[in-house]
């Protein structure tokens, strides 16, 4: 591919702006300047499907209605671990309006079925004519079980002797979002897979003895976060329509690509048989990745009834069997100087995603801050629960929450304003213009631990993360001009709720000289080209290249039939404001509308894929690191009598290279701040450790925030110009989740001087923490 | 949720004809041919959803005329009817200037957009939010099990006072300012004979019969709470402490009311919430509180009282400084 060098904005606005050469592929479009001169990218545009969303016409998987179309309820497992001896589904199968049951057997070799893991594994299916008779179905299969020892506790299970969840060694975790964290589950002994001592950023470093020896404040501390699971507004589904043809399948999921080819793996399929919509989503967080259990039952379901097949998970069975963020136990170990130098870091963490793997935190330890020394063992540690997925930023959660308690904590030896201890030991230049701009919103002036008087005590914190910028470059978009006008991108990727629809509107209509609501797109089905699944925050910055290049190759074909026409080189035409124009005389124009009409073909289009990242990938596979920086500032309310925590406000500060759409960024960093209040405050699976069964799996008492719960959020949105893509966007959504607990620990443990080390902080830890508990 | 037939009750009368058993009797031992009350079903329903109860039919008592007033007698004391909601309770002027303390605990009480659907009667009647109790996957003592799962499970929402056999709370926060006013259920049978039952004596405590948490017959029904007449100098306060202030479940509550004369006490009822499966009148706090002049320091003194006969589980003990401090507090925003 012929290359050629252009100028890219670079740098901060108002901090360091600048310009770099980049060399760049020959059909890619010259730079855009900064957002201050655009007039579609980086403005509040509204959310082109909003309207179909809050008048209700949006069709999202659960509205699905096909002619035909049966309904079906899965049999889960209630005992937490057993051999099943049989399945009498004969009962079922004659209960009238039944018109197809199916039952997972196992091809092992001695048991017909598979073993039951977790309290809620799904065993079996029915699908019949409508939800009631499903379910009254499922109620009438009789399970022989054989139950075993089980274990559930986290401690428990790393004991000697425990019962094991899986005697055999175990596959990689696959429905993660994350990437490079996990080992393959073959090592480790008992209920232990690991240890992980390494990732993309490298393995240990230095020396950490000689670390240690140089420092002159060691702190050795443990943190423990609980498990966490996704509840998204929408559950788990699909509606599957199984014809020999095609297999159809309405998905709520956040990845059509891994639907696709999971289903088609599962069946032996070419995956030019299996055709996955997805037009509108209810939220993932991680855990929607792939096609689950359900996916293959529905379409059993179809495949024997031959009738499209509705199965929608309900509530419970979303919070017991469709992932969670693992809990973990995070032992960190830090020397550092009297002037705040990080001399070692050691870590060493243990958590459970149940029957699965995933529970690595060790990431944000190794790449956040400067430390020559460093070592991690990261153990995933079994138990008989529902499987973990990724959950919004996979481990960096947990271990941003271990590691910047720790830096408060060390700041605090120090004597010093753990603000001023993060500018000595933090490299990243965007987060120190995050830091000063943050603090200013904020208002951050630091008051030493526990130095509020009265029954209500305030205290701030802060706590910083970063997210690596992942491109995946098997991203694909189509955009079409019409004859009349109209404007038509293409894209098999999703919309998993953050604004991907948009967003491309946006980028196309930007390089088109259009509006954003001139342009339609047609996204979240795999007809249209491929393009990643929403996870690691790669979408925005995967996706949006490719829409503005091939916009930009759609006009460039455009101008070659208009420059006749104008009398001019296609090189010489511009376009603005719905006008085709010479760039020097003005005499020279058309409109786009006329222009089109005069087309040779009825359409022009052009597809672009994702190229590599101009001035190349900092990891060969597609990683940029330490690009997506957030410093959050938290500051809460503690009442000393009763334990209540309220978090008063928070001040996002993020950076997610250009900001593309500034109404939709805030959106998700309203989310992820919430949640995260919610990780630390609120949200908590409850498991029986006698029974194996979840206490909590409903949204009663699995404590979801509501509008009280919720603080003054302030968000402070720095651009960042890095010249690595068409669009230099990236994504926000996992960034804007990781700080947010960390924070509203530190500043719990400055309202009252007491530090908790386990979240979420309820009434019950609190009053603990105050010594007010005699027990 | 299983298949149910509906029937709409024209009167009282005619439900009480109509129905054959209680929640409680078909969360225990179900009978499958069951016809059971439904007024508000913000309980109902969540109980048919986990398949704790199936019944075959579901008189609705909503739309029973006559069930849905406040009405004042003339000695000044006040009738709710059965299905007046908590939203009607709530925005009764009378009633918060009077009987301030309810007019708190109905409005922390639940959403509002559950005080919408839900009723007086049914609150009352309501079962409670145990996690154990709510999970079809355990045969608790409440459901006619021969095990309390939470004794030594999860029991952090759960009992500190009176815990000996089953350790769950009761739901209803309201009953908790209810009984510190002295209200009385007013019940009527098949006979349509009507009668009225001090909230002590309404609530049956596990160690009496696990099954049920009320006195409530197949053939009674709630048709309406009565609340004595209170002088000006009758002065009350409640607090509610959930885990989230928009909406939860208590894990403390308290209703102080306090006869003044001038800054001393001449008689007073404390009732704690979520403290033991029932609502409970905390007699050493009241006795503490009686023929005294109210201060700081006997705010304290009652508060400690209130808490001398707790014997916590093993996640528990944090309900004593926070029944402490709430009841501190209660008592001191009345003086």
């Amino acid at each position: 591919m012929d290359k050629r060098k252009e100028i890219f904005p670079h740098g901060i606005p108002g901090h360091n702006l600048g310009e770099i050469e980049r060399e760049i592929p020959n059909d890619e479009p010259p730079a855009w300047p900064i957002n201050d001169k655009l007039k579609v990218v980086g403005k509040r545009i509204r959310r082109n499907d909003a309207l179909a969303k809050v008048t209700g016409s949006a069709k999202y998987t659960s509205d699905i209605q096909l002619p035909g179309m049966l309904y079906a309820k899965m049999l889960r497992a209630n005992v937490p671990h057993a051999k099943i001896l049989s399945i009498d589904t004969s009962k079922a199968e004659r209960h009238p309006g039944v018109r197809a049951v199916h039952v997972f057997t196992s091809d092992d070799e001695g048991s017909k079925y598979q073993d039951v893991k977790y309290a809620g594994q799904p065993l079996a299916g029915v699908a019949a004519d409508s939800l009631d008779i499903a379910k009254e179905a499922v109620a009438l299969i009789e399970v022989e079980y054989e139950t075993m020892p089980f274990v559930i506790d986290t401690e428990e299970a790393m004991k000697e002797g425990a019962p094991l969840v899986y005697e055999e060694p175990i596959g990689e975790q696959t429905d993660g979002g994350d990437v490079g964290v996990t080992h393959d589950g073959s090592e480790g002994k008992g209920n232990l897979r690991g240890p992980t001592t390494s990732s993309f950023l490298g393995g240990a470093r230095g020396d950490l003895d000689q670390g240690f020896s140089e420092a002159d404040v060691i702190l050795d501390r443990t943190y423990r976060t609980q498990v966490h699971t996704h509840v998204p507004l929408e559950t788990h589904g699909v509606v599957i329509d199984w014809k020999p043809d095609q297999m159809t399948v309405y998905a709520s999921t956040q990845s059509t690509k891994g639907v696709r080819d999971g289903l088609a793996s599962y069946f032996d399929l070419p995956k030019n048989k299996v055709r996955v919509i997805c037009e509108f989503m209810g939220g993932g967080f991680g855990a929607k990745h792939s096609a689950g259990t359900f996916g293959p039952m529905a379409a059993e379901l179809s495949r024997k009834s031959g009738r499209p097949v509705w199965l929608m998970l309900d509530r419970k069975e979303e919070h017991i069997a469709e992932g969670n963020r693992p809990n973990s136990i995070h032992h960190l170990k830090i020397g550092a100087k009297k002037d705040g130098t990080l001399t070692a870091i050691q870590q060493k963490s243990h958590g459970t995603a149940g029957v699965a793997l995933g529970a690595g935190v060790g990431r944000i330890a190794q790449g956040l801050y400067t430390c020559p020394n460093f070592s991690t063992e990261q153990y995933d540690v079994l138990t008989h629960a529902g499987p973990g997925a990724a959950w919004r930023a996979p481990g960096n959660v947990q271990g941003a929450y271990g590691l910047e308690q720790a830096i408060d904590e060390i700041a605090d030896m120090l004597k010093t304003d753990p603000l001023v201890l993060r500018e000595k030991i933090d490299p990243s230049e965007v987060r120190k213009v995050l830091r000063q701009r943050g603090a200013k919103s904020f208002g951050w002036k630091y008051r030493p631990p526990g130095s509020d008087t009265g029954r209500i005590k305030k205290g701030i914190g802060v706590a910083q993360s970063t997210w690596p910028r992942f491109v995946n470059l098997d991203s694909t978009v189509e955009v079409k001009m019409y004859s009349d006008g109209t404007v038509e991108v293409r894209s098999g990727v999703q919309d998993i709720g953050t604004g991907t629809k948009t967003i491309l509107a946006q980028v196309v209509a930007e390089e088109l000289g259009l509006k954003a609501e001139d342009i339609t797109v047609r996204i979240g089905d795999t007809i249209f080209p491929d393009a990643p699944g929403s996870g690691g925050s790669i979408v925005t910055g995967a996706i949006t290249p490719p829409a503005r290049n091939a916009a930009y190759l759609v006009k460039q074909k455009l101008f070659n039939q208009v420059a006749p026409q104008l009398e001019t080189e296609p090189s010489m035409l511009t376009v603005s404001d719905g006008m085709i124009m010479h760039k020097e005389d003005a005499s020279k124009k058309i409109s786009m509308r006329d222009a089109l009409r005069r087309m040779r073909t009825g359409q022009i289009e052009a597809s672009a894929s994702r190229s590599d990242d101009y001035g190349g990938f900092q990891q060969p596979w597609g990683l940029a690191y330490g690009d997506l920086g957030s410093v959050q500032f938290a500051e809460v309310s503690v009442d000393t009598e009763t334990g209540f925590v309220k978090v008063e406000r928070i001040t996002a500060a993020h950076s997610c290279g250009r900001p593309l759409n500034i109404s939709q960024i805030e959106s998700q960093v309203n989310g992820g701040v919430i949640q995260g209040v919610s990780y630390a405050l609120y949200e908590s699976r409850v498991m029986d450790n006698k029974t194996g069964h979840m206490m909590n799996a409903n949204v009663d008492q699995y404590r979801m925030p509501y509008a009280k719960e919720i603080p003054d959020i302030d968000i402070v949105l720095v651009e960042e110009y890095s010249a690595r893509s068409s669009t230099d966007a990236y994504g926000i959504g996992e960034p804007a989740n990781i700080a947010t607990a960390a924070a509203v620990a530190n500043a719990v443990y400055n309202a009252i001087g007491v530090r908790l080390y386990e979240i979420p902080m309820t009434p019950a830890s609190i009053l603990k923490a105050l010594n007010k508990v005699e027990q | 949720m299983n298949r149910f037939k509906w029937y709409e009750a024209k009167s009282v009368e005619d439900a009480l004809e109509q129905v054959n058993s209680t929640v409680s009797n078909e969360v225990a031992s179900r009978t499958g041919n069951a016809a059971v009350f439904k007024a508000g079903g913000t309980d109902l329903l969540d109980l048919m959803k986990e398949g704790l109860v199936e019944p075959k039919t579901i008189v609705h008592i909503g739309n029973i005329p006559g069930m849905r007033e406040i009405t004042a007698d003339l000695d000044e004391s006040v009738r709710i009817g059965a299905n007046v909601t908590l939203a009607e309770i709530e925005e009764h002027a009378y009633i918060r200037d009077r009987y301030l303390a309810l007019h708190q605990a109905v409005a922390s009480a639940a959403t509002p957009q559950l005080r919408n659907m839900a009723t007086i009667g049914g609150n009352l009647a309501q079962r409670t939010r145990c996690w154990y109790f709510r999970s079809i996957d355990h045969k608790c003592l409440r459901k006619g099990g021969d095990t309390c799962f939470a004794r030594r499970g999860e029991n952090e929402n759960h009992a500190i006072m009176n815990n000996g056999t089953c350790v769950s709370v009761h739901a209803s926060s309201v009953s908790t300012a209810l009984m510190a006013f002295d209200a009385e259920v007013i019940i009527t049978d098949g006979k349509g004979e009507e009668k009225r039952v001090p909230m002590e004596e309404f609530f049956v405590s596990p160690g009496e019969d696990a099954t049920t948490e009320n006195i409530l017959r197949a053939n009674e029904i709630i048709t309406g709470v009565y609340l004595p007449p209170v002088k000006d100098s009758r002065k009350s306060y409640y607090i509610k402490q959930g885990p989230r202030k928009s909406y939860d479940w208590s894990i403390a509550d308290v209703a102080v009311v306090m006869e003044m004369q001038g800054s001393k006490c001449t008689e007073a009822r404390v009732v704690l919430g979520a403290a033991a499966p029932t609502p409970l009148r905390s007699r050493p706090a009241e006795r503490t509180l009686t023929g005294k002049q109210v201060s700081a320091s006997v705010a304290v003194e009652a508060a400690t009282a209130a808490m001398e006969r707790a014997r916590p589980l093993s996640q528990n003990a944090y309900k004593i400084p926070l029944f402490e401090a709430i009841i501190r507090e209660a008592i001191m925003e009345i003086v």
